[in-house]
């Protein structure tokens, strides 16, 4: 039981708010950049190689672009539909074989990528799937590559929905990043057991909960900003439809 | 310029099996303007799109240029397709790009680089009239300045030749004046062929060369609109000049005569009552500009029966004119 009156509470208090807040955007931060950087061609690929789809014969092999999009979509249902208490776990041996211990900051970046990864290349399909075919046949009339469609037209125009995917992976990070922190990963998580729940601090608990709100608060407020910025009005009714929605999320906290 | 050689394509999805074209065939001669009309359904859109071989025909060879599209490895594909420019019913521009970035997409797949691909654009969009929307997003235009984007957009690589797709289908009929305006001004100073493919008659009537009529995959007409204009029983020139159903006229005999150029300003009618004495009633006329010249199609009705009109008729034929019978 830890005595809120005791003369160096707040400051304790704020050291352990302030280490558990650096390792919490550390570990969502590293994980998000991971997740950015293997789901969006994760994502693409998992379009392109759909019937009719830009990859849809990879070296000319229809069957090996067959083959391709049956193995990542069974990946990533298979991320997607594992409880992420389970997969933590699960994961702990390759864990160590990536950075050679499973406690950790660092160690938790591992099963949070896992698991953004297929949540979010999901997202980037889902974006991409959204883009005017019409466009592809544009491009590919004024004689681009594959390469320069996908470059050029499928990420430019899918970036406003792909942003607000993020920010929804995001604060799943967020969430699944406390649960890290729960069994030895640091952070808010590991903040709020150990204080709020073992040494039964409200305030502690207290203080999380309202860290979290702001950041995830923050995140999504600046994904709405971008997503707007790059759709150009393109959808005003989507937009007036999707932006409340969110703005009313961010209030809840839901 | 442009030559479809015995091209057919079969579409298959799931038991059903649609022949989108079959065995088609023809010729776009340098610099004209040929319109391929049709009816939904009817293949023309597909037939556009294996110009460019967007559509990969089954059978049959498409020729651009001279250089035989069917025939060439991808990465040749993609460099013939550069003079191929193509536009889209629903105009197909970036969303989150402006207008002058929609045209230098083109320049920047080419590798032109920032300068040169901005001053070009510029350029074009002054040719389509748009040089004050430079900075606009998509979002913020009309249609018809969405189309002048994707003509600009098309021009802006100087290909040879033009295709398009219904570009004209979602505009107002005003609009669509203009932008067919903007495509025959274009095909006059830049000495650009285009192909065109539209459902709609007053299209071909207002800019096209040649047409070409397309039903159920098949081209079942084509050729110059003048010539088909006095060619007997053309689907195209009755199109061209609807004179609707014909009448029944009891111990009347109605013929259709079209004329074109020399004979649309003679006195036919004044002539045929006073050399024969004839009754003539007028049943419906429809007259056209079409290629610069007066062209048009009277239906009229002559007392008696074909054979007791036969002098009549010949005398009409001996001036140029093309008369049928339609109806007695």
């Amino acid at each position: 039981m830890i005595d809120p009156s005791a003369p160096d509470f707040w400051s304790g208090l704020f050291q352990v708010l302030l280490v558990g807040t650096g390792q919490t955007l550390y570990m969502v931060g590293v994980s998000l950049l991971i997740t950015i950087l293997v789901g969006l061609p994760l994502g693409i690929v998992l379009v392109g190689t759909e019937a009719g789809g830009l990859f849809e014969s990879p070296f000319g092999s229809r069957r090996l672009g067959r083959v391709v999009n049956r193995v990542l979509e069974f990946i990533v249902n298979l991320g997607r539909s594992v409880p992420f208490i389970i997969l933590m776990v699960a994961l702990i041996p390759f864990t160590r074989l990536v950075v050679g211990t499973f406690i950790g900051p660092t160690a938790a970046i591992v099963p949070l990528a896992v698991v953004a990864i297929p949540f979010f290349a999901r997202m980037v399909e889902i974006a991409i799937k959204e883009v005017d075919t019409g466009l592809i046949e544009a491009a590919e009339s004024l004689g681009a590559t594959r390469w320069q469609i996908v470059s050029k037209v499928l990420v430019p125009e899918a970036l406003s929905p792909m942003i607000l995917g993020l920010s929804t992976t995001v604060t799943s990070i967020i969430n699944f990043s406390a649960m890290v922190g729960t069994v030895a990963g640091g952070g808010l998580g590991d903040v709020a057991v150990r204080y709020g729940y073992q040494r039964y601090s409200t305030i502690h608990m207290v203080a999380v909960i309202i860290v979290i709100f702001v950041i995830v608060m923050v995140l999504q407020g600046l994904a709405t900003l971008l997503a707007r910025r790059f759709a150009h009005k393109s959808r005003p009714a989507r937009a007036e439809k999707i932006l409340p929605a969110l703005r009313e999320s961010v209030i809840t906290g839901a | 310029m442009i030559s479809v050689q015995h091209v057919s394509k079969t579409f298959r999805s799931g038991g059903t099996v649609t022949a989108a074209l079959q065995d088609v065939s023809l010729e776009v001669a340098e610099g004209e303007i040929y319109g391929v009309i049709g009816q939904s359904g009817a293949g023309k859109s597909t037939l556009i799109r294996a110009v460019n071989l967007l559509e990969r025909p089954d059978t049959g060879t498409v020729t651009v240029d001279g250089d035989e599209l069917t025939a060439l490895t991808p990465a040749d594909l993609r460099r013939a397709r550069r003079k191929i420019g193509m536009v889209f019913q629903h105009f197909n521009l970036l969303q989150g790009r402006t207008v002058r970035g929609n045209v230098e997409l083109g320049l920047e797949i080419i590798g032109v680089d920032g300068d040169a691909r901005r001053r070009r654009a510029l350029e074009i969009l002054d040719l389509v009239g748009l040089a004050d929307k430079a900075g606009a997003y998509p979002a913020e235009l009309s249609g018809g300045q969405k189309q002048r984007v994707g003509i600009a957009r098309a021009l802006a690589g100087s290909p040879k030749v033009l295709l398009s797709d219904e570009a004209t289908s979602a505009l107002d009929p005003e609009t669509t004046r203009s932008i067919l305006d903007l495509v025959k001004k274009i095909n006059t100073d830049l000495g650009l062929t285009v192909l065109l493919i539209t459902h709609e008659m007053d299209v071909v009537k207002r800019i096209c060369d040649s047409a070409a009529l397309i039903e159920g995959g098949r081209i079942v007409e084509q050729g110059r609109i003048v010539s088909l204009i006095s060619t007997a029983g053309s689907r195209l020139a009755h199109e061209l000049f609807p004179l609707g159903a014909v009448p029944s006229l009891p111990g009347d005999t109605v013929i259709d005569i079209t004329f074109s150029g020399g004979s649309a300003d003679r006195p036919v009618i004044a002539q045929l009552a006073r050399t024969y004495g004839l009754d003539v009633s007028i049943l419906g006329a429809a007259i056209e500009t079409i290629g610069g010249n007066q062209a048009g199609r009277t239906r009229l009705a002559l007392p008696g029966s074909p054979a007791g009109n036969a002098a009549p008729i010949r005398d009409l034929r001996s001036q140029g004119m093309l008369v049928e019978i339609v109806g007695e």
